[in-house]
């Protein structure tokens, strides 16, 4: 029933001699939540920069509905207005206001009607609790509020994809939760997106399926509860060993001193 | 109360010449402020240009305006394009000339670092919304560059117009020069109106850069 929305074939992206991704190839879905997780320095952010042509690639390709995604192509503003990318550090503009960052692309880039826009900031901002910091600048508001406002601003493009490159891994503990909440919600409406994180709870949580990727493959690729209960390879293992903890018990040793 | 002689500004038109020479400071720097801003401007465009002979030739062009003492420049302009090159430059066009190449230079400096100065990502956010080039220094890069320049080029403007009191060497009768004429006419009928004259250059001075000081500050902390 769904369609195929995003296409990566063989990508092969290098840094000079080094190989960051190594003939990567997958599939979306529209309306399917893609959590790629891995050991940092695995490529999975270059991987998100290369889907959104950030990154200039060294092989394979990227189709997003049929359409090439590269570099070169004259078509490419176009199609970054088809995916939306939402960063680790914000990277909203720090001269305009949270509902100018917002509505700057849709008013310039789309050439849609400014009164319809702002409309439709002004609800979504609702819904990510953030009304009242309209006419905030960046720096007034915290890492949290920054984050929704730049999801906000990536979800007013009405994008057909969204990803997202560590959204919370700048973020202080007690906002992670409220930028999370948001991708919940996100993936409850069916959104196509891409994520990574470092969050495995919420990973398990909101994906329809996990890529692992290590030394710039993919290790393993499976639905959420599989890869989380029962990873098929040592390095999946390794990694998921990492996030939990013995629990260290104060235990008083009877009859032993000096 | 010792005497500072400020009763020498009142003889004859003594005031009226210390405020035309100013007028003539005011006419070399502001006109080469007004040559060296779009000049700079453009100068800075370039020097953030990839290629490496337009690199060069820039890096080259400022670092010999900036490392050579205005003076120095001054003098190369008015002399010494007269004996080599037969050029009958006027002092004040001599001055202005200089005035607008260090201008340049400076303002060059001043744009490239604004420039830079914007991280690469704010390109990549707005790439990531389809921002084309055009759209993207218009709307993203622009107004951030500008933010950051208007204080810093300000602060150039009152350089600029400080440092016009060097073009007296060339023979240029601006503020500092109809100073020492008072003085010099003076010196019998007032031997102590060097401290009142000086000290009145002073105040002139001051009463037009503290103002362009002051916006730049106002402005600085509006935009920072």
């Amino acid at each position: 029933m769904s369609r195929e929305l995003l296409a990566v074939e063989n990508l092969v992206k290098r840094y000079g001699e080094n190989t960051v991704l190594d003939k990567i190839s997958f599939r979306v879905q529209e309306g399917e939540t893609l959590v790629i997780i891995g050991p940092s320095g695995c490529g999975k952010s270059t991987l998100l920069r290369c889907i959104n042509a950030l990154e200039p690639i060294q092989g394979g390709r990227i189709l997003l509905d049929g359409q090439e995604i590269s570099r070169d192509a004259k078509s490419l503003p176009k199609l970054r207005q088809r995916i939306g990318m939402v960063f680790q550090n914000y990277e909203l503009f720090p001269h305009l206001n949270a509902l100018d960052n917002i509505t700057l692309a849709p008013i310039k880039v789309q050439k849609r009607k400014r009164a319809e826009v702002v409309e439709e900031a002004m609800s979504l901002l609702e819904r990510v609790g953030l009304k009242d910091r309209a006419y905030d600048f960046p720096r007034q508001l915290s890492g949290g509020q920054k984050q929704r406002i730049a999801i906000v601003r990536a979800l007013c493009m009405r994008p057909e994809a969204l990803l997202f490159d560590e959204v919370t891994a700048s973020l202080d503990p007690e906002m992670v939760r409220e930028v999370l909440d948001v991708l919940l919600a996100l993936a409850e409406q069916g959104r196509t997106m891409l994520i990574v994180t470092h969050e495995m709870q919420f990973a398990r949580a909101v994906a329809d399926r996990v890529l692992f990727l290590d030394g710039g493959k993919i290790v393993e690729e499976a639905a959420p509860d599989a890869f989380f209960d029962a990873p098929q390879s040592e390095r999946a293992r390794k990694f998921l060993r990492t996030f939990t903890f013995e629990t260290v018990k104060h235990q008083k040793i009877g009859g032993y001193s000096k | 109360m010792p005497d500072l002689g400020f009763e020498v500004l009142w003889k004859g038109k003594n005031f009226a010449r210390l405020l035309g020479g100013l007028g003539v400071a005011l006419r070399i720097s502001l006109v080469a402020v007004a040559v060296s801003m779009p000049l700079g401007v453009l100068l800075g465009l370039v020097m953030t240009r990839k290629h490496p002979a337009t690199r060069i030739l820039s890096r080259l062009y400022l670092e010999f305006v900036r490392i050579m003492p205005q003076l120095v420049l001054l003098f190369l302009a008015y002399f010494g394009a007269t004996r080599s090159f037969g050029w009958d430059l006027s002092g004040e066009f001599a001055s202005i000339l200089v005035f607008s190449l260090w201008g340049t230079a400076e303002m060059g400096d001043l744009v490239r670092g604004a420039l830079e100065s914007v991280p690469r990502h704010q390109y990549e956010s707005a790439a990531a919304l389809g921002l084309d080039g055009a759209q993207t220094f218009r709307y993203i890069i622009l107004p951030q560059t500008v933010r950051r320049l208007i204080p810093l080029s300000i602060n150039l403007v009152t350089r600029m117009i400080k440092t016009t009191s060097l073009v007296l060497m060339i023979g240029v009768v601006e503020v500092l020069k109809v100073a020492q004429q008072i003085i010099e006419a003076n010196r019998m009928s007032s031997p102590n109106a060097a401290f009142g004259v000086y000290l009145t250059v002073f105040l002139l001075y001051f009463a037009v850069c503290w103002p362009i000081s002051l916006l730049a500050g106002h402005l600085e902390k509006r935009w920072l």
